[in-house]
């Protein structure tokens, strides 16, 4: 067959398959041009985007979120600690049905409507990828159920979390503040990088306060990764440092005591170590349940709370303000004597009632009868009301004052606690702010703690530690030390002196204090009830705070006024008296009065405080 | 000329082509050490593999084309009814069927038809006169398209494609008309749309749209070649240094033995490497069709060119994989990459052309 082929016609295929071939080569080169054109634009043109890229790839940094500090009171009784918890979360991201899923888990465990409905809250307000706590503190048996189930339910998670808890529950809570997840607003306050794989920020009280010391630092660990995130390899590692251990000068027994000497009641109750300024018990009653606050309240439970008449969301030791009543007579009167108003065998004949001059109108005094002949140890000690009347009007309401800002009043003490309230002096630009002009009867009654004149329960407990500690004002302070939880060393604070009594006012302190351990201990004493038993001498004051003004002429009837209308009766003391180690100021709302609703409590705490347990 | 024969010229083993075949063996072996993170046993399977090639090589050289032409229609016909057998009865391997089991070993019948197809098409037109007619351009074709189609219904699209176009090569160099050519390139521009619609699919499709947004899908289909890109660019010029992908090592790359392996490559060695990897492929690709050239039958001549374009092409249509310039298709970079039966079929093609050099006959000027 071959042989047919003519040499010609092979002679032709010879020069078709050379161009052929020829044409061939000029393609693999025109192709590998294109290559090589790509391969250059890849890995010169775009080196440093795809060396970024490449970079990006290898590693990702999982945060290692540190444990927070512990909350302990100055014996070291935890206050606030972190429990394990197994928590239930479901990510909405990778759950196609979200409502069939909750009833597929409604059938293993419990899910109650507060539960779904904090849930819901989450869920709406949260990126979609973050796993959101559907069920916390599931038991052992239900932990396992969901366990099991589990592979089957794509999108659910079971952890077991380090979640704050405050074992003493509603023990001091306004003091404690709670931690609580972190909110959108908070994400815009805070340095997110600090809170990398941390779920928790303290929202209130001490948690607030010192959340850069509890918080600790983060950890990161850097891990070679595939694609899909899963870690291959670890390539470094810092370790978390967790957040310092916190004491408090709370003592606990003696918070203890007055919460629930006013369980029952609204009221406050500050103690302050007049020395250190060591807040000792720093009680607002009502109070609540700071664990429902750590995974979002549920809106039932926040509504009843935001609702209750008590308002026991309101810190009334930092925020209550309170005409001060009586108890603002001791700083009034070493005003007095400081300013030569008076001396301390000045007189005023009490006939029960005062008249400014020119005016029929009656400022009654407390006593019908009156108090007869009084000097200022008298009118202290029996809370003579014309006294105060009259040396008012002789200070004036600009040198009153003038007077009673040295001891704190109408601004903050400094507490570290946010959000305090400054209370209420009427200085001449309240007066100004105010549209109404100053009436005379308004000097008169502030002699008597009353008109516009509003003192926090922490302003009035800070200025009686002032007076027992010789006319030096602390700052008042809750911390006591800090404590690196893994050297254990302890870093106290030292105190804070805010300011000190000048010397021609500080002369006559004796007078006062000898006037207030009268209160206490004296035949005539409004406080004599609390002392008559006493083992060390006590200095107090007590007060009444009227809450509805009476008119003139008109009787107040305790059984005519409702409950909420009748008076706060105050009570302001130290102790014991020639060396004092505690001020306490407290308040009852609508207790009436000082001497049995408020000074019982200042007994019970300085008996603790100073005689322990044992008595 | 018998008494200045040497060794490798009496076992017809050619020196260029051998000595580049070594180097890139040498390369396989070096950059699959590292992709498969100093995995030693894969390495030495590869070796192992490489070994069995180079001695089906050496045996296939011993071929003589005559006698390569004479199984021709036999080894294509055996070749066309595994195919059958393999969608009947297939194994079921990466969801597609291509592996055929036969007790001691598992074959993929679509290999066979790599070096049947282009043999077949060239032993036709060697019974013809030459140049092609247009006639004979379709039974050619038909040739072609019969095996080409039962390896895409496997489906396995990248090697339908190989096996068409190494035919394709075939009919070309056989001087397949111009207008014959231009009215083909412009059939399959006009069934684009068909083939696209009904014959590719679902992931075929992907594959192709990725290419255009690689972005689309970062971890579906995209990934491969967003992963490869990163792979290939953060190379730079002078690489990451052997055994220094992180990419590879990181397991973000996939596939980063077998289809991807350019990608740890230009990753490790960077421009420069690539520059020298290209120039034993070209190299390569140029020793074939040198060989071709100097072949003086049909036969000889049109499979030589077509198994030295086809192995240009399956360099080509990888590294455009890799690089992203050409949807990804399963076609293995010829020889380095891991893999059974792609590194014997190839060392097989080898063969023959070391065979077909050794006895071609001296060109009459």
């Amino acid at each position: 067959m071959k042989l047919d082929i003519p040499i010609r016609d092979s002679f032709r295929e010879s020069r078709v398959f050379s161009s052929r071939l020829t044409i061939t080569v000029i393609g693999i080169a025109i192709l590998c041009l294109i290559l090589l054109v790509r391969l250059v634009y890849l890995q010169i043109v775009s080196y440093g985007h795809y060396e970024t890229l490449s970079q990006k790839n290898r590693i990702s940094s999982l945060p290692l979120p540190p444990v927070r500090g512990l909350i302990l009171d100055r014996n070291g009784v935890v206050l606030a600690q972190n429990f394990p918890v197994y928590t239930l979360e479901v990510t909405p991201e990778l759950v196609e049905d979200m409502e069939t899923l909750i009833k597929d888990i409604g059938r293993l465990i419990e899910i109650s409507a507060s539960d779904l409905e904090r849930f819901n809250k989450q869920r709406k307000k949260r990126p979609k990828f973050e796993p959101q706590i559907l069920r916390t503190h599931l038991s052992d048996a239900e932990a396992a159920r969901i366990a099991v189930k589990r592979p089957f339910m794509p999108g659910v998670e079971l952890q077991t979390r380090l979640q704050r808890h405050y074992p003493l529950g509603t023990l001091g809570i306004h003091t404690l503040g709670y931690v609580a997840r972190i909110s959108e607003d908070d994400q815009q306050k805070i340095d997110t990088s600090r809170y990398r794989g941390t779920q928790y920020i303290g929202k209130l009280g001490i948690e607030k306060s010192y959340e850069s010391i509890l918080l600790g630092r983060v950890g990161i660990e850097r891990n070679e990764v595939n694609a899909y995130g899963r870690k291959l390899r670890e390539v470094s590692r810092i370790a978390p440092v967790a957040g310092k251990n916190l004491y408090l000068n709370i003592d606990t027994r003696l918070q203890a005591l007055a919460e629930e000497a006013l369980t029952g009641k609204r009221g406050a109750v500050v103690a302050i170590e007049p020395a250190s300024g060591a807040v000792l018990t720093f009680a607002s009653m009502p109070s609540y349940d700071p664990n429902q606050f750590v995974n979002g309240i549920d809106q039932a439970s926040y509504k009843s709370l935001l609702d209750n008449i008590d308002k026991p969301l309101i810190n009334r030791a930092l925020n209550g303000q309170y005409a001060p009543g009586s108890t603002i007579k001791p700083f009034l009167g070493l005003a007095g004597l400081a300013l030569g108003k008076i001396t301390h065998t000045s007189e005023v004949n009490c006939k029960g009632w005062f008249s400014l001059p020119g005016s029929k109108h009656r400022f009654r005094d407390w006593k019908k009868t009156g108090h007869g002949i009084t000097n200022i140890k008298k009118a202290i000690t029996e809370s003579c009301d014309v006294y105060f009347y009259t040396l008012a009007t002789k200070l004036g309401v600009k040198l009153m004052t003038q007077a009673l800002a040295p001891f704190g009043f109408g601004r903050k003490t400094g507490i570290d606690l946010a959000l305090e309230s400054k209370g209420l002096l009427p200085t001449q630009e309240w007066q100004n702010a105010r549209n109404e002009p100053w009436y005379a009867g308004e000097t008169v009654i502030l002699g008597i703690g009353q008109g516009p004149i509003l003192v926090t329960p922490l302003q009035l407990a800070t200025a009686t530690a002032m007076l027992a500690n010789n006319g030096v004002r602390m700052q008042p302070i809750l911390r006591f030390a800090s404590e690196n939880p893994v050297s254990h060393k302890i870093n106290r604070f030292s105190p804070k002196v805010k300011s000190r009594l000048p010397d021609f006012v500080l002369q006559h302190l004796p007078i006062i204090r000898e006037a207030m351990v009268n209160v206490v201990h004296g035949k005539k004493g409004t406080g004599r009830r609390i002392g008559w038993n006493a083992k060390y001498k006590i200095a107090g004051k007590t007060g009444t705070s009227q809450v509805k003004g009476i008119k003139q002429n008109e009787v107040y009837n305790r059984k005519l006024t409702p409950e909420r209308f009748r008076d706060h009766a105050l009570f302001i003391a130290y102790a014991p008296a020639d060396d004092p180690k505690i001020a306490v100021a407290v308040i009852v709302e609508n207790g009436e009065h000082g001497s049995s609703a408020a000074a019982p409590i200042a007994r019970k705490l300085m008996d603790e405080y100073l005689l322990g347990s044992a008595s | 000329m018998a008494t200045s024969l040497t060794t490798l010229q009496r076992w017809n083993l050619d020196k260029p082509l051998g000595t580049a075949l070594l180097m890139l063996a040498i390369i396989s072996l070096g950059v699959i050490f590292s992709a498969s993170g100093k995995d030693v046993s894969i390495t030495v399977a590869q070796l192992a593999r490489l070994g069995i090639g180079f001695v089906v090589l050496f045996l296939v050289a011993q071929i003589h084309p005559d006698t390569l032409a004479r199984w021709t229609p036999y080894i294509y016909l055996v070749g066309l009814v595994l195919l059958v057998i393999v969608l009947i009865t297939g194994v079921i391997g990466k969801g597609a069927q291509r592996w055929l089991n036969l007790g001691l070993f598992s074959i993929q019948p679509s290999e066979i038809m790599k070096l049947a197809v282009p043999m077949m098409v060239a032993w036709y037109f060697s019974q013809q006169h030459l140049p092609a007619t247009s006639k004979q351009v379709v039974i050619g074709a038909g040739i072609i398209l019969l095996p080409t189609v039962l390896v895409a219904v496997q489906p396995d699209l990248g090697t339908a494609l190989m096996i068409a176009s190494s035919g394709a090569f075939v009919l070309f160099l056989a001087g397949m008309g111009w207008t014959l050519i231009t009215g083909i390139l412009i059939l399959i521009a006009a069934s684009t749309p068909l083939v696209w619609t009904y014959l590719l699919h679902d992931y075929q499709r992907n594959r192709v749209l990725t290419l255009f947004d690689p972005t689309a899908d970062p971890l579906g289909t995209g990934y491969h070649t967003i992963q490869s890109m990163i792979a290939v660019g953060s190379g730079g010029i002078f690489g990451k240094g052997w055994l220094e992908s992180s990419q590879a090592r990181l397991d973000f790359l996939p596939e980063s033995s077998t289809d991807f392996i350019f990608a740890v490559f230009a990753e490790e060695f960077g421009l420069f490497g690539i520059i020298l990897l290209f120039s034993i492929f070209v190299f390569t690709a140029g020793r074939g069709i040198i060989i071709a050239a100097y072949a003086q039958e049909t036969y000889t001549r049109l499979l030589a060119g077509s198994l030295a374009l086809t192995f240009f092409l399956y360099f080509f249509v990888n590294i455009g994989m890799v690089t992203g310039i050409l949807p990804v298709v399963g076609v293995p970079l010829p020889i380095i990459s891991y893999g059974g039966s792609s590194v014997v079929t190839l060392m097989a093609g080898f063969g023959m052309l070391m065979s077909i050099h050794a006895n071609r006959k001296i060109a009459q000027p």
